[in-house]
């Protein structure tokens, strides 16, 4: 599925740090991770995402360090940092305010079954 | 998780492709390096569920996106890449930190001990507006000695060091042992000649033992336009930060102006030379060079004045007026034409083709020459009428070596135009005709005050 740049750019963000706040990774796994929990549906150029990194050790989100990894290579882990927690839930509820939203639309107009019942009358 | 090494192939692939990447400027060396740690765990996975080498590096190389995309988002986050930066320990870390910041503590010793070397003197009882003449003809020899320390420190290149030394004794020797009469012209024209003849020594300091070759001299010649620029642009933020000074001092109703002219003026002065030297040496190879970007710009500007005047004189049929001071104002425009064709020939590709610029800077050269000829023409016709005065002779003396350095660098230029000559015959005449300057300065010096009686 093509997932829109401007939405991919905006969700990276809560997708990174959710990622992060189940444990410590490095930018490829990281990658699998988001495959894996899309279904194959948002797919990321691979290297698009160290740009976002880079991004959130510079906000201080995340906190980074080099590591010899198990292959012998030096890799570059990412650690969740106590700020990036709390945008994590700052985030959650921006986009669950923009998820109840749409859920709302979707049932209303097109009686979207797979969206929950939404908050307001139906 | 690696399967066994693919083979040479995959390695050298992965080298092309570091070697693309590490070509952006956005990107550091640091990212390529997780850059790639991501390419070779998707090669890795690839060819474990049974890519051939080369597919997978394909593939993997395809998933991480365009080059130029890449780089755009690497830009992007950190702009302020595109800016070279100077950091004064390093860029990159562990590319000898410590060796920069030793050089950092030696500069600006250096310039600590220039700024001390200033106010010697006055514990010696020569204060400094009672004796203003001594600290002009000893303006050079209170930094250059020090500068060239730094260079000799740096370049590690002892074997000269005597020669150096030597040569600088000299110097003050003839700064200080003539008797010249109160305000004397050979007086003011030693003020004027020993820095010039000094450079010399500071030039092969610099070289470190390549002033014998072209590259050597050239270098110099780089760093000498560039120290040029940074010593103005500290000049201009300390004039700055006099003013502030001056002003919020008066408020509280003291006067600066005292300390300003005997410590703040000189040893700042003094200073400054070593630590634009030291930011010269620094930035090199960071920053582009500024001096032959400001030639590129003014070398149209003044082969366009010189020919309006040649086309004005021819027009019009105006002689010269010969003023007082219009001969050295032709040697300062014949330093001027130099300086351009020095440092834009210092930044020039040698190798590459005659080019519109070429021409350019051939037109600068004839017109420049072609003017200072009228202006010589009227001086000639007027000679007797004047007399030789030490000012006079030194003036025509540096007007003679200007115009053969240039005469004959429009030959060579010429000859480059046409495809009859190299560029490098060009460099190595001008590389070459450097010791001249400061030979006839070293003459200035030390044979003009007893040729001229002390006056």
């Amino acid at each position: 599925m093509d997932i829109n740049k401007d939405l991919i750019a905006a969700s990276s963000t809560p997708i990174v740090l959710a990622i992060l706040a189940e444990g410590d990774s490095y930018g490829y796994a990281i990658l699998q991770r988001v495959r894996e929990l899309s279904g194959g549906d948002m797919e990321w150029t691979d290297g698009m995402l160290y740009p976002v990194l880079h991004r959130l050790e510079r906000l201080g989100h995340v906190a980074a360090r080099w590591k010899v990894a198990d292959s012998g290579r030096r890799r570059k882990y990412y650690r969740i940092t106590s700020a990036g927690r709390a945008q994590l839930v700052e985030e959650r509820r921006q986009w669950q305010a923009v998820d109840a939203t749409l859920r709302g639309i979707w049932s209303l107009r097109f009686g979207d079954a797979s969206g929950a019942a939404p908050a307001t009358r139906a | 998780m690696a399967p066994p090494s693919p083979g040479g192939s995959l390695e050298e692939q992965i080298d092309q492709w570091r070697s693309y990447l590490r070509r952006r400027q956005a990107i550091h060396s640091v990212d390529a390096a997780e850059l790639e740690d991501h390419l070779r765990e998707q090669v890795g996975v690839l060819i474990a569920a049974g890519l051939a080498a080369d597919e997978a590096f394909l593939v993997a190389v395809k998933r991480m996106g365009a080059l130029d995309a890449l780089s755009r988002e690497f830009a992007r986050e950190h702009s302020e890449r595109l800016w070279k930066q100077l950091v004064v320990a390093s860029m990159d870390p562990g590319e000898l930190p410590a060796r920069a910041r030793r050089e950092a503590f030696v500069a600006f010793t250096l310039a600590v001990a220039a700024a001390a070397l200033v106010k010697l003197p006055v514990l010696f009882g020569l204060d400094m507006k009672q004796h203003q003449a001594f600290y002009g003809r000893n303006a050079g020899l209170f930094v250059l000695p020090l500068l060239t320390g730094y260079f000799v420190w740096k370049r590690r290149a002892d074997t000269r060091v005597r020669w150096l030394a030597l040569g600088f004794a000299v110097a003050i020797v003839f700064a200080n042992v003539y008797p010249f009469a109160r305000g004397a012209h050979t007086e003011r024209l030693t003020m004027l000649h020993l820095p010039i003849a000094l450079g010399l020594l500071v030039g092969v300091a610099y070289a470190g033992g390549r002033w014998g070759q072209v590259a050597g001299r050239m270098d110099f010649i780089r760093f000498s336009g560039e120290l040029f620029i940074y010593y103005v642009l500290i000049a201009l933020g300390g004039g700055v930060l006099t003013g502030f000074m001056a002003m919020i001092f008066r408020s509280i109703g003291i006067d600066v102006e005292p300390f300003f002219q005997s410590w703040w003026l000189p040893c700042g002065a003094a200073g400054a030379v070593l630590v634009a030297s030291w930011l010269v040496e620094a930035k090199q190879s960071v920053v582009e060079n500024m001096a032959p970007v400001l030639t590129r710009l003014f070398t149209p500007l003044f082969a366009a004045v010189l020919v309006t005047f040649l086309g004005t004189v021819l027009w019009t049929g105006r002689g010269v007026d010969i003023q007082r001071n219009v001969l050295i104002g032709f040697d300062l425009l014949l330093v001027v034409v130099i300086g351009l064709l020095l440092y834009s020939m210092s930044a020039r590709n040698p190798s590459a083709p005659p080019g519109v610029f070429d021409v350019l800077q051939v037109v600068l050269l004839v017109s420049a020459l072609l003017a200072d000829a009228v202006a010589l023409w009227a001086i000639a016709a007027r000679i007797t009428e004047f007399g030789f005065s030490p000012n006079r002779v030194a003036a025509l003396g540096e007007n003679v070596i200007l115009l053969v350095n240039l005469a004959w660098s429009a030959v060579l230029y010429g000859r480059f135009l046409r495809g009859r000559g190299t560029f490098p015959d060009l460099e190595k005449w001008q590389t070459d005709y450097l010791p001249v300057y400061a030979v006839w300065a070293a003459i200035v010096v030390v044979v003009f005050p007893p040729a001229f009686a002390w006056r």
